[in-house]
């Protein structure tokens, strides 16, 4: 049903964890769908420096999780809004169909996470 | 790698000596029950004995047994079949929210016809409560279909009260017990049960196959038009090797019962004890007794079950799930949300079903992987609570 690099990403996720005073959160999802994400950034100079995400959900939401923070850690904002649910969903060899909806939100996770450094950015600046 | 399979209410393997029974019917004795030569008589012989083996199980009398193509079509023929027959009577009918979908969906297909279907409700362990039944009535009510046992969370319904309720109130009664035959002993003339579905593959026999006890005199329609197979209420050449293996699997099961039951209720308790002193914040849903031998049904807060499911897939254990990602749809199981559970603790279950081949052993080994994928998830999740759990190990 998977794909091996869903398996991959669910079985050895990549930056599982929190950020102690991130520079941006961010959360989607909702437990009445069963998919809660949360990521946390480090922004140093305009750049993604360091990203965490936890995750509530299936094996595709914490692949999906896992893989969206590989793709952005080290890239500028300005390349990390550019990635989108279906960039992930094909960095990881395709989800099932099913799953294109409920569990594909991480890219909307680091979004929402910029979203927030930039509000926090204009509130202290 | 260790494999245990822990999920036979979804399916079990076909016991050997059932296996043995059938293959003759795929080979020599391939011949159509219809037909008048030797070839014919045998298998028509066989279906006999088969119907006399099913129908001894549940103490029904043969000529009440009619054969199916599976437990599915038992329950759609009980539904449809009896409405239909009985539609100058009236157009009402009762069941309950727990139902399998065989049950739910032909019910909202009745609906669509333009009958008035009750769903009762139950409690927080899935009990049907007597009382709500006795109030469900109307002027129109032929029918009331309440399963014997559920197959989620494994609670046993107080079928002998509800169909005496039933029958008080001149309605008929139908019990889906496809989870039940071959787990409980089961007396359709002592529980005066008027209708019972059954299926091949929940109690070691084939899949493909199932039968509905229609109690002599019941009025019922035909689901399928043909042939006049099973006396014309099922046509349709028959499944002989494919019946041969149901009736086989039904004789084994009432040699068997009682060691099956004493079998899997020492396993389900060992299990139940283990994961609930090896793993905080769980809970056990269902009833803690009057509960189908072989299952168990736990929520794991904090984690969703698929993922659940796929850690245990790759520890080769395999289990199931109410969460929504193994149910096909957005919302988690009907079952888990009818007894109540909010939608995150419902994501979060596992049902784990134990059969006769399970020893001790697999649940050993259950019990040694289980802790650990639980701990993991629970690591990852942004609902649980900071700085982690306690954990009991
Ligand atoms: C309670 C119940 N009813 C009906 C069915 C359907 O039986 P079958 O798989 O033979 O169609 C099942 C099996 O999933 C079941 O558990």
């Amino acid at each position: 049903m998977y794909s091996e690099k869903v398996m991959d990403h669910f079985t050895h996720p990549r930056n599982v964890g929190e950020i102690e005073n991130p520079d941006g959160v961010g959360e989607v999802g909702n437990t009445v769908c069963g998919d809660v994400m949360k990521i946390f950034l480090r922004i140093k100079d305009d750049r993604i420096e360091d990203i965490k995400f936890k995750t509530f959900g299936c094996g595709a939401a914490i692949a999906t999780s896992s893989m969206v923070t590989e793709l952005v850690i080290g890239k500028t904002l300005q390349e990390a809004k550019e990635i989108s649910n279906k960039t992930v969903a094909e960095a990881l060899g395709g989800l099932p169909c099913q799953k294109m909806h409920c569990s594909n939100l991480a890219a909307d996770a680091l979004h929402a996470a910029i979203d927030d450094y930039h509000k926090k950015q204009k509130v202290s600046g | 790698m260790r494999r245990v399979y822990l999920d036979h209410a979804a399916t079990t393997a076909v016991h050997p000596e059932v296996l043995q029974t059938m293959l003759p019917y795929l080979q020599d004795q391939f011949g159509n029950p219809s037909s008048i030569y030797s070839w014919g008589r045998e298998a028509k012989a066989a279906i006999e004995n088969a119907r006399a083996q099913v129908a001894v199980l549940i103490n029904a009398d043969p000529s009440e047994i009619i054969f199916t193509g599976s437990g599915t079509e038992a329950d759609n023929f009980a539904l449809s079949g009896v409405t239909d027959a009985l539609d100058q009577r009236g157009a009402h009918i009762i069941t309950s929210k727990i139902e399998h979908h065989a049950i739910l969906h032909t019910a909202e297909a009745l609906e669509r016809k333009g009958y008035k279907v009750t769903y009762l409700p139950v409690n927080t362990e899935g009990l049907v409560n007597p009382e709500t039944l006795k109030e469900a009535f109307t002027e129109g009510t032929v029918l009331v279909s309440i399963m014997f046992a559920n197959n989620e969370i494994g609670t046993i319904e107080p079928i002998a009260e509800l169909a005496q309720i039933t029958k008080e109130h001149g309605a008929l009664f139908h019990t889906d017990a496809v989870q039940a035959v071959g787990n409980l002993p089961i007396d359709v003339k002592q529980l005066d049960i008027d209708l019972l579905s059954l299926s091949g593959h929940k109690i070691y026999g084939p899949k493909g196959v199932g039968a509905l006890y229609v109690r002599r005199g019941t009025r019922i329609k035909p689901l399928l038009h043909g042939g006049a197979q099973e006396r014309k209420l099922r046509a349709g050449t028959e499944n002989v090797p494919g019946i041969v293996g149901l009736g086989k699997a039904a004789e084994l099961a009432r040699l068997e019962l009682a060691e099956r039951q004493t079998h899997l209720t020492e396993l389900r308790e060992y299990l139940i004890d283990g994961v609930l002193s090896s793993i905080d914040h769980v809970r056990l849903n269902g009833h803690r007794s009057l509960r189908l031998p072989g299952n168990t049904n736990f929520s794991f807060e904090y984690i969703e079950g698929e993922s659940l499911l796929l850690s245990l897939d790759l520890a080769g254990i395999a289990a199931s799930s109410g969460s929504a990602c193994t149910s096909g749809s957005l919302e988690p199981s009907h079952v888990l949300m009818a007894i109540g559970l909010p939608h995150e603790v419902a994501h979060g279950s596992l049902r784990l079903t134990i059969g006769r081949e399970n020893t001790k052993e697999d649940i050993d080994y259950l019990l040694s992987v289980l802790p650990n994928i639980v701990k993991r998830l629970r690591s990852m999740s942004p609902l649980a609570p900071k700085g982690g759990l306690s954990h009991v190990q």
